[in-house]
This record gives structure tokens, sequence and C-alpha cells, in this order.
């Protein structure tokens, strides 16, 4: 019992790291333009989709994949911000009142995003697992792909903390989030630095979801049940704290696999949010948030 | 007689007796049409009920609930369970309590907070019902679903006209007293509102209780007409969607345009989604995103628009006539 314990609690932590590279994408997004993304989401979607594609279509290697799947998926993520909450932005009478909009609008883009995909790619599930033999690690089965999901996200989190407080981009991104207008009289392109910042958010969620591509079969639903995740995990970790979601990711990666391994399977959503509720009465900020 | 003159005098009796024909034109429907007529009116009234409460709460104060859809499937799962015990109006009214009081706890957690974590937590409601109801189901009743037995068209009619009046009195009374203006001043700036002495959180808290009460009744009402019921079913996105993509494309300012867009909406859905579900959810998508960048107070803001263009035409129209009335004395 103790050893199936631990390692349901090993797998946790591995599985965990992919959730925390999901919610630091989210995390960055608010917390540097302030857009609530719900379409998070379906970005991971079109990561593990296209990943699908061009590993059973053109023979690619799924870890590959992202080299060609990441640019498209900034890009698209630079121009919603560019071009639709740049818009929302400039308009709205107030900032809580972007806040809103922008919601609103992310959830029309879910839709669309969501819908395209149905109707170009089907509703059927796609398979296309990779190294997924097994391995005995301390007397324990694993799943190869296990380690190399989490070396991967741990990588991209440590990557992207790095990049956010050293480098000199990292630092306009910072500086645009405490307050545009400042950063923009200090030469910083805030436009641009936004956009950036928001590109990066699904370029994170498209590798996500390539990730998630070896590990289970994927679909074009798959989006919603994702974004819900990566919600609850940067609540979890604190709003725009990167470390916070990490951290949090790995939490709820332990207890999802406790809670269906030891428990009952369908139940780890309603246990998310008994976590989310604790937390929000007792300490609102998160794990790691500020103030 | 001037018409424009006459519209602009008599404008509130004007305005009453528009509705009491509508009222009549509605009671009456059933006697001179066909079965499926009365479903498509029915239909609609159930999206006129989800939008108008919707927009009662995320309209004025800018909390942006994604989940009318758990407190409509709420109703629609006490319709299944109570169908053989308790009579129809009873269920109706029970069903809404239902979703009153889980709104109220909702909210305590919830909205003692910015917005943002309100947002995020009713975002994944409609998942977190889902594996309640499948557990419940599965562990406990070792059953999945629930058969329900239908009743017949003319009475789910009438049950769900009487709700949409009793709603939509309910809302235009609401947003005339003072908790409709408090809810206003909290969408304006919330500091400010509490500085003047508005209990904000008290406010908040009931006002979308009241507004999950009208969903959860209608729940009850739409849930014969299903026969089969699952969770997935019951708590499908779908019904989150609809609403607020309704209430937004008529506008949420004034209380007629939720109603409007559900009308508009409600119709296209029953005649279009049939054959191309995927389609006209893409078509929605873009519809919503455009009316969010492009008319921000939806078809409704397109009236004032519309008035000040006109306006100038319509007056020169009026003193054309005035300078006519002068020549000829």
């Amino acid at each position: 019992m103790a050893e199936r314990i631990l390692s349901l609690i090993i797998v946790g932590i591995l599985q965990g790291g992919v959730y925390g590279l999901l919610a630091m994408g989210l995390s960055l997004q608010y917390g540097v333009c302030r857009v609530l993304n719900i379409t998070h989401g379906e970005f991971v979607m079109l990561g593990a989709v296209l990943t699908y594609m061009l590993h059973i279509g053109f023979d690619v290697n799924p870890l590959l994949a992202p080299v060609i799947i990441g640019p498209l998926l900034f890009g698209l993520g630079f121009l919603l911000q560019a071009t639709l909450f740049r818009t929302l932005k400039a308009w709205a009478p107030s900032p809580a009142a972007f806040e809103g909009n922008a919601l609103l609008a992310a959830f029309g883009v879910l839709y669309i995003i969501e819908h395209f995909a149905r109707i170009t790619w089907g509703g059927k599930l796609m398979p296309s697992y990779y190294l997924n033999d097994v391995v005995s690690f301390l007397g324990m089965q694993f799943v190869k792909n296990q380690f190399v999901t989490f070396a991967i996200a741990l990588a991209l989190g440590v990557a992207v903390y790095l990049f956010l407080s050293r480098s000199r981009m990292g630092r306009a991104i910072r500086a645009t989030a405490e307050d545009a207008g400042t950063a923009g009289l200090m030469g910083v392109n805030t436009n641009m630095t936004l956009a950036s910042s928001f590109g990066l958010g699904a370029l994170l969620a498209g590798i996500g979801g390539t990730l998630v591509s070896t590990k289970i079969a994927v679909s074009t639903g798959m989006g919603f049940p994702n974004t819900v995740i990566a919600l609850i995990v940067v609540v979890l970790g604190g709003l725009g704290s990167i470390p916070g979601s990490f951290v949090a990711g790995i939490l709820i990666g332990i207890v999802s696999l406790l809670v269906a391994g030891l428990w009952e399977p369908i139940l780890t959503v309603p246990v998310y949010y008994a976590m989310l509720m604790v937390l929000l009465l007792v300490r609102p900020t998160g794990i790691l948030g500020k103030k | 007689m001037d018409i424009t003159r006459f519209i602009s005098t008599h404008r509130k009796l004007l305005l009453v007796g528009f509705l009491v024909l509508i009222l009549i034109f509605i009671t009456t429907f059933p006697l001179y049409t066909q079965a499926s007529h009365v479903r498509l009116l029915t239909t609609l009234l159930i999206y006129v009920v989800l939008a108008v409460s919707w927009a009662l709460f995320s309209g004025t104060t800018g909390y942006m609930s994604l989940a009318p859809a758990a407190f409509f499937g709420l109703g629609i799962y006490t319709m299944a369970l109570l169908q053989k015990e308790l009579p129809f109006f009873l269920i109706i009214a029970i069903g809404g309590l239902a979703a009153f009081i889980f709104a109220l706890l909702i909210g305590l957690v919830t909205l003692r907070l910015r917005g943002i974590y309100f947002t995020i937590f009713t975002f994944g409601l409609v998942i977190f019902m889902t594996e309640i109801i499948q557990y419940l189901e599965t562990r406990l009743w070792g059953q999945h679903g629930q058969h329900i037995d239908p009743i017949d068209n003319e009475t789910i009619f009438y049950a769900m006209f009487v709700l949409v009046v009793v709603t939509v009195l309910a809302i235009y009374l609401i947003r005339r007293s003072r908790y409709g203006l408090a809810l206003l001043s909290i969408g304006g700036n919330e500091e400010a509102a509490e500085h003047m002495g508005i209990n904000t959180t008290r406010t908040k808290v009931l006002i979308f209780a009241i507004s999950s009460f009208f969903m959860g009744a209608t729940g009850v009402i739409a849930a014969p007409s299903l026969v089969y019921v699952n969770a997935n079913i019951a708590f499908s996105t779908y019904y989150s969607f609809m609403p607020i993509f309704m209430a937004i494309f008529g506008g949420m300012g004034q209380i007629h345009g939720p109603i409007i867009g559900a009308v508009i909406f409600g119709y296209l859905e029953k005649t279009l989604r049939a054959q191309l579900f995927s389609y006209f959810m893409l078509g929605f998508g873009i519809i919503m995103v455009a009316v969010i960048l492009f008319l921000p107070n939806g078809m409704m803001g397109l009236v004032p628009m519309l008035q000040s263009k006109l306006g100038g035409v319509i007056s020169k129209i009026r003193k054309g006539g005035q300078a006519e009335q002068h020549a000829n004395t």
C-alpha cells in the first residue's frame, strides 16, 4: 500500500509538471495583458491535434513538432492580442470594463476555434502515443514519456522564469505588466510587448498540447477540460505568479492521481473545487501570490 | 394629426398597448397553431428567461458568470428526481430554490473577492456538476441517466409563459429599485459604491442567487420535453454559451435587449442547429466577437445611433409641415 501511494505521488508529480506548464501560459497572459484567456485550452487542443497530424501524417517526431507548431501558435496568439484585445482595450471606458469585455470576446473566440477544429478534423479520438513503453525505476513501473514530458515542462518553466527575470525583453514585459503607461514613456514598445507575451502564452499552451498528446489520445473537444484545470491551477498558485503556477500544478497532479487511484476517478474535478473553495476562504491570493 | 408628435406624447400608452397585444397574442397562441409552433415558442421563452436573468447580474455588475448551464441543469435534475413524488408546479419552485441555495453558497465564497475569481470559479462549474451527478448515479443509485415522463405541450407552454412574465416583471422591478441602482454603481466603480454605504457583497450575492432562481425554475419546465437526461445532457456548456451570447447580442443595458436577442437567436437555433451544428456555433462565435467589438451596447445600442442620424431627417420633415401650416393660415 505504501509503495502504491508512493508511486501514485511520483506519477502525480510528473503529471503535475505539464499542468504547471499549461497554467504558466495562462498566468502570463492574465498577469501582463489582463486578459483571462479562457481559450487557453483550445490552444492546447490545437497543439495536440497538430502534433498528431504531423506525427501520423508526416512521421515527424512529436518532440520536434513544437518547432513547427510553436511559431504558428505564437503567431495566432500575437495576432489575437495585436488586433482584438488591443482594440478592446483602446475602446474600453475603464480597466474593469476591459477585463469583462476581453473575457466575453475570449469566450467567443473559444467557440470559433473549437468548432473550426471540429469542422476541419471531426470529433474522433486521435491516438498518437510516443515513448509509451514501461520502465522499472526503484522497483516501480513507470511509462517513459512521463519522465520526458516532466523534464521538458520543467526546463521550459525554468527558461521562462529566467527569461522574465533576467533578459531585457523580460524586464520590458514585467514593466508593462506593472504600469503600461509609464513603461511606454520609458521607451518600451508596449503594444509589441503585450502581443509577444500573449503569443508566448499561446506557444506554451501549444507545447503543453504536444506533451499531452504523447500520453493520451487527443480530440478536438479536449480544450474545455484543459482550460478548467489550467484556471484552477492558476488560482491555486496565485494569479500572475509563474513559480506559483508550477507548484500548484504539481500539487494538483498529486491530488488528481491520489483521488483517481485510491478513491474515485470521476470525482477529480469536485476535489479540485473543494481545494479551490478552501483556498479562496483562507488565502485568496494563492499559494505563492503577493499581497 | 402629426404621427411623430402623437408617438412622442403618448409613448407610455402605446408601450402598454403594445405589451398587452403581445401578451394576448402569446396567451391565445396554442389555440390556432400546430403543436410544433407551440414547442418552438416554449423554447424561445426558455431562452428569454435564461438571457434576461443572466443579464440581471452579469450585465449590470460586470461580474461575468459563465455558468447559466449549471443552474439550468440543476433544475432539470430536480425535475427528474422529484417528478413521481410531487406536483409539477411545486417542483418548479423547488428547482428554483435549489439553484438559489447553490448560487448563495458559491456567491458567499467567491463574490467577496475580485470578479476574476468568481468568473474562474463559475467556468468549470458545469464539469463539477457533471462529475458529482455521474458519481451519484453510477455509485449510489446504480443507474445511468434518468427518464422523465412527458407532460403535454400546453401545460409546459403556459407554465413557461407565467414564469417569463414573473421573471421579467421581477427583474424590471429589481432594476428600478434601490438594488438596481446599487448593482449599476457596483458595475461602475465598486469601491465608490462601498463608500456610499452599499453593502456590496450582500447585494451581489443576493442578486446572483435571485438570477439563478429563475434559471433553476426554467430548467424544471424545460426538463419534460427532453424525455431522457444524463449528466452530460443536463449540464452542457451549450446552455451557458447561448444565454450569454443572446444577452450580449441584444444589449444588456435595458431589459428588452436580452429578450430580443433570445427571440432572434432562439428561432435561428431551432431552425438551423440540427443540420449544421458546428457551422452554427462557429458563426455565433464570430458574431459574438464582432458585437463586442463594434456594438458594445448590442442591437439596442443601434437604436439611439439610428435616432441621432434619422432625428435630423424627421425634424426637417416636421419643420416643413409646420411651415406649410403657417403658410395656410
